[in-house]
């Protein structure tokens, strides 16, 4: 696996992942979580800890070393990670840091338990095209604009797919089948505005 | 190439056309630059093919323009619009459509055939074909013979193999899955390119359209989200 991603920096364009359309789908990676499941795999020192998240995981946000020292220091105080040694690493922190049985039985729990599907039942479209028809603007032209704006964002993710490896084509995968969703719910909502405009005015 | 005048290199100018009774064009309107992918989209019934087989001048509209490099395409006569879906035009459908008595390879070089190149250039600038989209050691084979995935890359090779100006793809993974025909996807696309061939992609799929430059939506016979003229880059 370790072939596949670079760790070189991750170029700005692959930003488009954690833009919102609707917000909702990059729900946030939990750091502390992730940072112990990259303990499990072998004991790191801080700085290495950090450059294994920016490649797998931060998808053009990297890590502020401020975040991985201060998310240590937690997990060590809570017992999740102890400190090894202090000797020196790649970078410049001297501290190695070790998982610990209660930290790897969390990140068991959080490996095996299913993520809660979110319903999307109140997205900021729904609300839109709802006001769109009780005050009696056009939202089938709000549906189309949106339509565009979607297939545009899915355009981004298939370039980045057809050219960025296989870990970053399941990652826009993930966000293509989201959005490929959304259009479907576009198409019946657009389909049904005349019978929900007779609904949400009456 | 000249355009139709306006840098498009094919146009629909308010075409109408019925079945019967069953209007299924009502003055949709449209172009495409040389070189653009562009996808037709819209629900099933909207539309769409009749819109792409009028464009390739495979059906005639009742009334409107359609114009291809510079030249009327629905005035001219049957002859005529043979010869140019012959000679300009490639096709891809959601089947294939290839002739099961025929090798793959000589399913691949019947455009150029039919188009009068010699049997043994024809089928050597097939092969070349196999290769390039990873068909190697299936030239020999017939249609029954090959998966849905390998019969549909055969299909796009034979579509591509003259050199068209305009591909038309009618829902070209339409009978593939996802990852099937998202291969057959990256390679239309590369070969397009490539070429310099124009696309005109019909697809309900958002992730096949995706891999266009720009779609149009089809709604009840007309162009429901129509993006005005735009050379492609």
């Amino acid at each position: 696996m370790g072939g596949l991603v670079s760790a070189t920096p991750v170029p700005y364009s692959l930003r488009v992942y954690t833009r919102g359309i609707p917000s909702g789908y990059a729900a946030g990676v939990s750091v502390p979580l992730t940072l112990l499941g990259l303990l499990e795999r072998e004991p790191r020192h801080g700085y290495d800890l950090k450059r294994d998240y920016d490649a797998y995981f931060g998808r053009g946000r990297p890590l502020p070393f401020g975040q991985v020292y201060a998310t240590l220091g937690r997990l060590a105080r809570d017992g999740k990670v102890v400190i090894s040694e202090v000797g020196p690493g790649e970078g410049p922190d001297r501290k190695r840091y070790v998982i610990t049985e209660l930290g790897a039985t969390e990140v068991e729990t959080w490996l095996t338990e299913p993520v809660e599907p979110e319903p999307h039942l109140q997205t900021v479209l729904f609300a839109k095209v709802v006001l769109a028809l009780m005050l009696g603007r056009p939202a089938e032209e709000y549906l189309d604009t949106q339509r565009t704006a979607h297939l545009q964002r899915m355009r981004e993710l298939t370039e980045i797919k057809r050219t960025g490896g296989l870990v970053n084509a399941l990652l826009a995968d993930h966000g293509l089948f989201h959005l490929e969703a959304d259009l479907r719910w576009i198409e019946v909502t657009g389909a049904r505005l005349d019978a929900l405009a007779k609904a949400v005015r009456a | 190439m000249s355009g139709t005048g306006n840098g498009n290199v094919v146009e629909a100018r308010d075409i109408v056309l019925s079945f019967g009774e069953t209007p299924a064009l009502r003055g949709a309107s449209m172009s495409a630059a040389a070189g653009e992918i562009l996808a037709i989209m819209g629900p099933s019934g909207s539309g769409k093919s009749t819109l792409l087989h009028c464009l390739a001048g495979i059906l005639v509209p009742s009334s409107g323009e359609v114009w291809f490099d510079g030249g009327r395409v629905d005035t001219m006569n049957e002859t005529q619009r043979s010869s140019l879906r012959r000679d300009r035009f490639g096709f891809v459908f959601q089947f294939g459509q290839l002739v099961p008595e025929l090798t793959a390879e000589e399913n691949v070089a019947l455009p150029l055939l039919l188009g009068g190149t010699r049997r043994a250039a024809a089928l050597s600038k097939a092969r070349a074909w196999f290769e390039r989209l990873g068909l190697d050691g299936l030239e020999q084979r017939r249609s029954g013979e090959l998966s849905g995935g390998q019969a549909q890359r055969v299909a796009l090779a034979r579509g591509l193999v003259a050199g068209p100006e305009i591909l038309f793809a009618d829902e070209p993974t339409g009978s593939l899955d996802s990852l099937t025909g998202e291969q057959v996807m990256d390679l239309l696309v590369d070969a397009a390119r490539e070429q310099g061939t124009t696309v005109i992609l019909v697809t309900h799929e958002p992730r096949v359209a995706a891999y266009a430059d720009r779609e149009i939506i089809v709604r009840d016979g007309q162009i429901s989200a129509y993006v005005p003229d735009r050379v492609a880059s």
